[in-house]
């Protein structure tokens, strides 16, 4: 095959392929998760995911894929391994926590207390 | 770019229909009220059988279209006419590989490697979108490609984008905004090219003519011949009917084709006033499936492409894997 309109493709012969090629299980690595902080102070937001054989190669992948565009101050990348997550299906552990009035400011009226203490003590 | 409007289903037997069967009645209720109520469903959460296919076979059509996609485009990068066009295509090719990679971690997500998905792209079992089965002659096609096909994508992801499966929704959110650059620099070139030189407008009229059955290819055969996607609209695979995103595709675009002077191949190409919906003449279906069988101009030089980067890639893949690392491999988490 020699009709590409690509000269660079042309040029590979690619009509030497007997097409028994496979990729391998693994050989496209690990995978890494990506953080991206985009300013000073802000919190690493995760934004997605890389192939790469180790960590510091991750980190200029991701460079590459997720702060090439838009503000971007730095990258974490940590493998997709170690990170620990609860089950989703345990998500109702959470369920009453909307319940724990106590554990907010809106919990404790003390305007009322107030309010009744300065009227009796008129 | 190129979440090919159309996703190409193998015929899938009775197999599938029989796993289906077998999902747990009551899981399959939460899950489908789930998805009622407007929420997401997440990698780790119990989904049909019938689900997790669907959208592995959706997203990695999409993340192979997008890395196909690339190769017409690429072609004329060396060829690009002025640097200002250059350094915006080299721009938009990156972001198609990029956004190969973030749909191939979507896809991932859902249990299969990304190994297994080319190597299912190399053999020919899993589809990408037709338009890059035809190849980009000219500089015009280029940007027939950029405006016109960069419009139909994006009229289909957003669509994706509010379906039901979280990670493929992210990361359709970073794709779509990437790819209002696309269409804008597309229109751009188209513009330049129509209000051109008459060889420049003769150019892009020609490619117009050339791309249009393709155009009309994108988002699949007609609603009235296509089967199973009642499901799929319900659980959120599937957030438009194939005619449904033509029509919007026509109705936003037809005019801005037309306000430039220039002429679309179809003399029943026209929007009914009182349905509000747009007639056409039916693009030829059957070179749409020949095509898709692997029959077009440039499927054999795609896949040969691919498959020559992958082996001559390996080299250099082998190069840096570290063993160490290997042992602790694992899925995408989100």
């Amino acid at each position: 095959m020699n009709d590409s309109l690509d000269p660079r493709v042309n040029r590979l012969r690619l009509d030497k392929n007997d097409g028994s090629f496979k990729v391998e299980e693994g050989e496209n690595w690990n995978v890494f998760e990506v953080f991206h902080q985009e300013k000073r102070g802000a919190h690493h937001e995760h934004v997605g995911c890389v192939h790469a054989p180790d960590a510091s190669l991750a980190l200029i992948f991701a460079k590459e894929q997720f702060g090439r565009r838009k503000k971007c101050v730095n990258l974490w990348v940590v493998r997709s391994a170690d990170i620990l997550a609860f089950d989703l299906e345990d998500e109702d552990m959470f369920a009453n926590n909307p319940d724990k009035t106590y554990r907010d400011a809106s919990g404790f009226k003390v305007m009322d207390k107030i309010n009744k203490f300065k009227a009796q003590t008129k | 770019m190129y979440g090919g409007g159309y996703i190409f289903d193998e015929p899938n037997g009775k197999q599938q229909r029989e796993e289906q069967l077998h999902d747990d009645p009551v899981k399959l209720a939460a899950f489908e009220a789930r998805i009622a109520r407007g929420e997401k469903i997440e990698p780790g959460d119990w989904m049909p059988v019938e689900y997790r296919r669907q959208l592995i076979r959706l997203i990695e059509q999409h993340a192979h279209s997008e890395i196909i996609g690339a190769l017409p485009e690429g072609t004329w990068i060396t060829r690009a006419p002025g640097f200002k066009r250059k350094l915006a295509l080299i721009a938009k090719v990156q972001d198609e590989v990029g956004h190969g990679q973030l749909l191939y971690n979507a896809a991932e997500t859902l249990g299969k490697s990304r190994e297994a998905m080319i190597n299912d792209l190399l053999s020919g079992k899993s589809k990408y979108s037709n338009v890059f089965n035809y190849p980009a002659e000219t500089w015009a096609d280029v940007t027939v490609i950029g405006f016109l096909i960069d419009a139909a994508a994006i009229v289909n992801q957003v669509a994706n984008s509010k379906g039901s499966y979280g990670p493929y929704c992210r990361a359709l959110e970073r794709i779509c905004y990437e790819e209002s650059f696309h269409l804008k620099q597309g229109h751009d070139a188209f513009i330049e090219l129509a209000t051109g030189t008459p060889a420049q407008k003769g150019m892009l009229q020609d490619a117009l003519n050339r791309w249009w059955q393709p155009i009309m290819h994108f988002f699949g055969p007609p609603d009235k011949t296509s089967n199973h996607s009642e499901k799929l609209m319900q659980w959120k695979v599937k957030m438009a009917s194939n005619d449904d995103m033509r029509n919007q595709f026509l109705d936003a675009y037809v005019p801005k084709i037309w306000e430039l002077g220039l002429t679309l191949p179809d003399p029943l190409l026209k929007k009914n006033a009182d349905t509000g919906k747009w007639e056409y003449s039916d693009p030829d279906w059957d070179l749409f499936f020949e095509v898709i069988k692997g029959n077009g101009p440039c499927n054999k030089e795609r896949l040969d492409v691919r498959k020559w980067a992958e082996e001559n890639g390996r080299w250099i893949r082998k190069a840096l894997m570290r063993e160490d690392e290997m042992e602790r491999s694992a899925l995408p988490v989100a």
